[in-house]
């Protein structure tokens, strides 16, 4: 229903290719989280500890800048919440995986903090500080 | 601007899900975020189908790809605060693997959908059928901008003959060729017709198209307009699927809107629009004669061909007919190219086919695989194999005109050429699946009962024909049947295929006819020794009581409806045949597994 009246509201005529491309382009935005899902082993993936310890510390925050900041970016990349990781001690936490590699978890993540790893790690593929290094097994990793 | 949602959950909105209330739970699954102030970061969209209907109503959340099942209203508070707020899973709601126990959250892992190529339904299940942004976002409507302003018609049609589609209603005819008919006869007016008069029993492929991705129809027959002349599309859609009807009707008017049907679609000076008209669901107006009579508002009877529509259609002009799931290819193909869809599929048969899957099998859904697959890999595969752990016994395609193909014909690579080959054909892509309690006699029987109603009059074979072979197979099944009547089935079927006047009447026989073939020693066994080995026909089921086994509790004899069965208590007892009624309760009484069939 929603939609509906979205679309009353805004539509305009389409007058040629050229502008159909362009309202095509314009409208990805809304569907591009699911076209990306589709294909997430090759994207950049981050996941942030969203339980009641990492939203208490500002997790959500970490999260909204990360969506946001990626997307004006244009990194392709899917941000996921996932449950406690286990590091309560440094909330918020976020695991960044790039494709073909070890996934690193970060620690103490604020906004400028996530800068930084947008910045470094993410586009160029140096380490900062703040990882927490990984000591234990899911099952699903265990063969 | 819109919010950019952190979250997007996708809630099947086909048929199937609806009926197990899958509306409301995308409402509860609204308003439990709207409780949690997350309507800007979550949005909840209600698709077409997933496929998946044997598990539904299917819930996916996106961007993790977590795939539920069989969801109920209630779980939607579960579902929003545990993996919405604090992204944690539901456990409980993931598919099972069936053979490997596990539980599988991710749908990328599902076995259902790894050996799946989606063209036709490349949209169904991804996005909201009701909103035409969704379909831009996905390139809809370049196809048709494309051939608009960089192609000629001619140019189109070559592209289309080139790809190798041909026509996924039944018969197989080449797309392009059809097309190219149209296109050289000289009209005032010509007419795109959309035939989405689905009948086949247990086939739903064109319904889900249509509810899950109405706009890649309407563009598809806007293409063809332009390459064949004609400025009126007409969807000839019967009545019993209201939900198709009311997206169709919604797509139309939002295309209407943004200018992509009517009159100077994309400042190009073509013009296009299109109307739906309502079928009272008769499967002979399936065939395109037919199908034109009735939308001229007379009765729905075929005439002889020639005249094709393609030259003497919808009010005596030149009209083309295309089945909805060959429409929802065509924009496809423009966009990646007639080389793209020729390298899917066999050497004849190009590009994919969608099956609707039903019977016995664990995974009854939606499925579009690339033509030249097994048998096989679909029903084991895909479809997860027979359910409950029983043995494969035929599976039937092409509904009423098809046939049954058995274990023989597995590892046979589908395509239009070899279904026809081994006795049935590629119909429109009803598959039923049948397991060891199936009785291939009463199969064919049901089929021709179909047949028999609907069967328009017209033509004597097929009115008459039809009707003697029902006859003698209910003979048949009812133990009366002979050896001659075996006979006469073959010769009576053969004649009917031969002079029946349009498709329904030459193929009717044919669910009789190939299970003569594959199956003759069942048809023997019913008429010789007066045995149905699946205990189907009840006229020739037999219940006794093993003296050996009863101990005389006359738990049996109390159950009886019929007072059929008699014995002094603690005694054996035993069964009077002339008025059992075999309805099977005293076997599911007795204790001491003394009741049998014979």
């Amino acid at each position: 229903m929603i939609h509906r009246i979205k679309n009353k509201r805004t539509m305009t005529k389409i007058t040629s290719l050229a502008d159909l491309r362009r309202k095509s382009e314009e409208l990805k935005r809304r569907i591009d989280l699911r076209e990306k899902s589709e294909h997430t082993e090759n994207l950049i993936q981050v996941k942030v500890a969203m339980a009641t310890c990492g939203i208490a510390s500002g997790a959500r925050e970490t999260m909204d800048y990360l969506i946001e900041e990626l997307d004006k970016r244009k990194i392709d990349a899917v941000v996921t919440q996932t449950g406690c990781m286990g590091y309560c001690y440094a909330e918020p936490t976020i695991e960044v995986k790039l494709p073909g590699q070890e996934p690193v978890v970060f620690g103490y993540v604020n906004t400028k903090k996530a800068k930084e790893i947008i910045e470094k790690y993410i586009l160029n593929g140096e380490l900062v500080d703040g990882i927490i290094p990984q000591n234990y097994q899911t099952i699903n990793e265990k063969k | 601007m819109t919010p950019k949602y952190k979250m997007h959950v996708l809630v099947c909105g086909g048929t199937g899900c609806r009926a197990s209330l899958s509306e409301q739970i995308a409402q509860n699954l609204r308003q439990e975020i709207e409780i949690r102030s997350l309507q800007d970061e979550i949005q909840v969209i209600m698709t077409g189908c997933f496929g998946f209907c044997e598990k539904g109503p299917i819930v996916k959340v996106m961007p993790d790809n977590t795939f539920y099942v069989q969801v109920k209203p209630e779980d939607a508070r579960e579902i929003v605060e545990e993996h919405l707020v604090k992204g944690r899973k539901v456990m409980r709601l993931l598919y099972v693997d069936p053979e490997t126990k596990e539980k599988v959250s991710d749908s990328k892992h599902m076995e259902f959908y790894q050996k799946q190529i989606r063209i036709a339904l490349r949209n169904c299940g991804f996005i909201n059928p009701e909103n035409i942004d969704e379909y831009i976002a996905r390139e809809g409507y370049q196809a048709l901008g494309k051939v608009l302003t960089e192609m000629t018609p001619l140019q189109t049609i070559e592209l289309i003959k080139k790809s190798g589609l041909r026509g996924r209603g039944g018969a197989g005819f080449p797309t392009g060729l059809k097309w190219e008919i149209t296109s050289k006869v000289k009209a005032d007016e010509k007419y795109v017709v959309c035939n989405a008069d689905e009948g086949d029993p247990g086939a739903f492929m064109d319904r889900s198209v249509l509810e899950g991705d109405p706009h890649s129809v309407l563009e598809a027959m806007a293409i063809c307009g332009y390459c064949t002349g004609a400025s009126k599309g007409l969807i000839y859609i019967r009545a019993e699927y209201p939900l198709a009807i009311e997206r169709l009707k919604i797509a139309i008017a939002q295309a209407r809107e943004y200018g992509l049907l009517g009159e100077n679609i994309l400042g190009t000076g073509f013009s296009f629009d299109i109307n739906l008209r309502y079928g009272a669901g008769a499967f002979v107006c399936g065939e395109e004669t037919a199908l034109i009579h009735s939308m001229e508002g007379n009765r729905g009877e075929p005439t002889i061909k020639p005249p094709f529509p393609s030259e003497h259609g919808y009010l005596g002009k030149p009209t083309t007919v295309n089945n909805v799931e060959t429409l929802a290819n065509v924009p496809a193909i423009i966009l990646k190219g007639a080389d793209w869809f020729a390298s899917i599929g066999t050497e004849k048969s190009k590009g994919t086919k969608v099956f609707a899957l039903a019977g016995k099998i664990n995974n009854v859904g939606l499925i579009e695989v690339p033509m030249g697959v097994t048998l096989r890999d679909v029903i084991y595969d895909i479809g997860g194999g027979i359910k409950n752990g029983k043995k494969f016994k035929a599976v039937q395609t092409g509904g009423p005109s098809g046939g049954c193909l058995t274990e023989k014909h597995l590892d046979t690579p589908i395509d239009y050429e070899n279904l026809v080959a081994s006795g049935s054909m590629m119909g429109s892509g009803g598959m039923i699946v049948m397991d060891e309690d199936d009785c291939m006699v009463n199969v064919a029987k049901f089929y021709l009962e179909f047949t028999v109603d609907e069967s328009c009059g017209k033509c004597a074979p097929c009115r008459i024909g039809n009707k003697r072979l029902h006859e003698i197979l209910t003979r048949i099944t009812e133990g009366k049947g002979t050896m001659e009547d075996l006979e006469l089935l073959r010769n009576l079927g053969q004649v009917i295929k031969d002079t029946s006047l349009c498709g329904l009447g030459q193929s009717s026989p044919n669910p009789v006819l190939s299970t003569l073939d594959n199956f003759w020693d069942e048809y023997v066994e019913h008429v010789r020794d007066k045995k149905c080995r699946a205990g189907v026909c009840k006229s020739l089921m037999r219940y006794y009581i093993n003296p050996e086994n009863c101990v005389g509790c006359t738990a049996c004899a109390r159950a009886c409806p019929v007072n059929a069965i008699s014995g002094e208590r603690k005694q054996p007892h035993t069964i009077n045949q002339d008025v059992c009624i075999k309805c099977g309760a005293c076997m599911e009484k007795c204790k001491f597994d003394a009741v049998y069939i014979n």
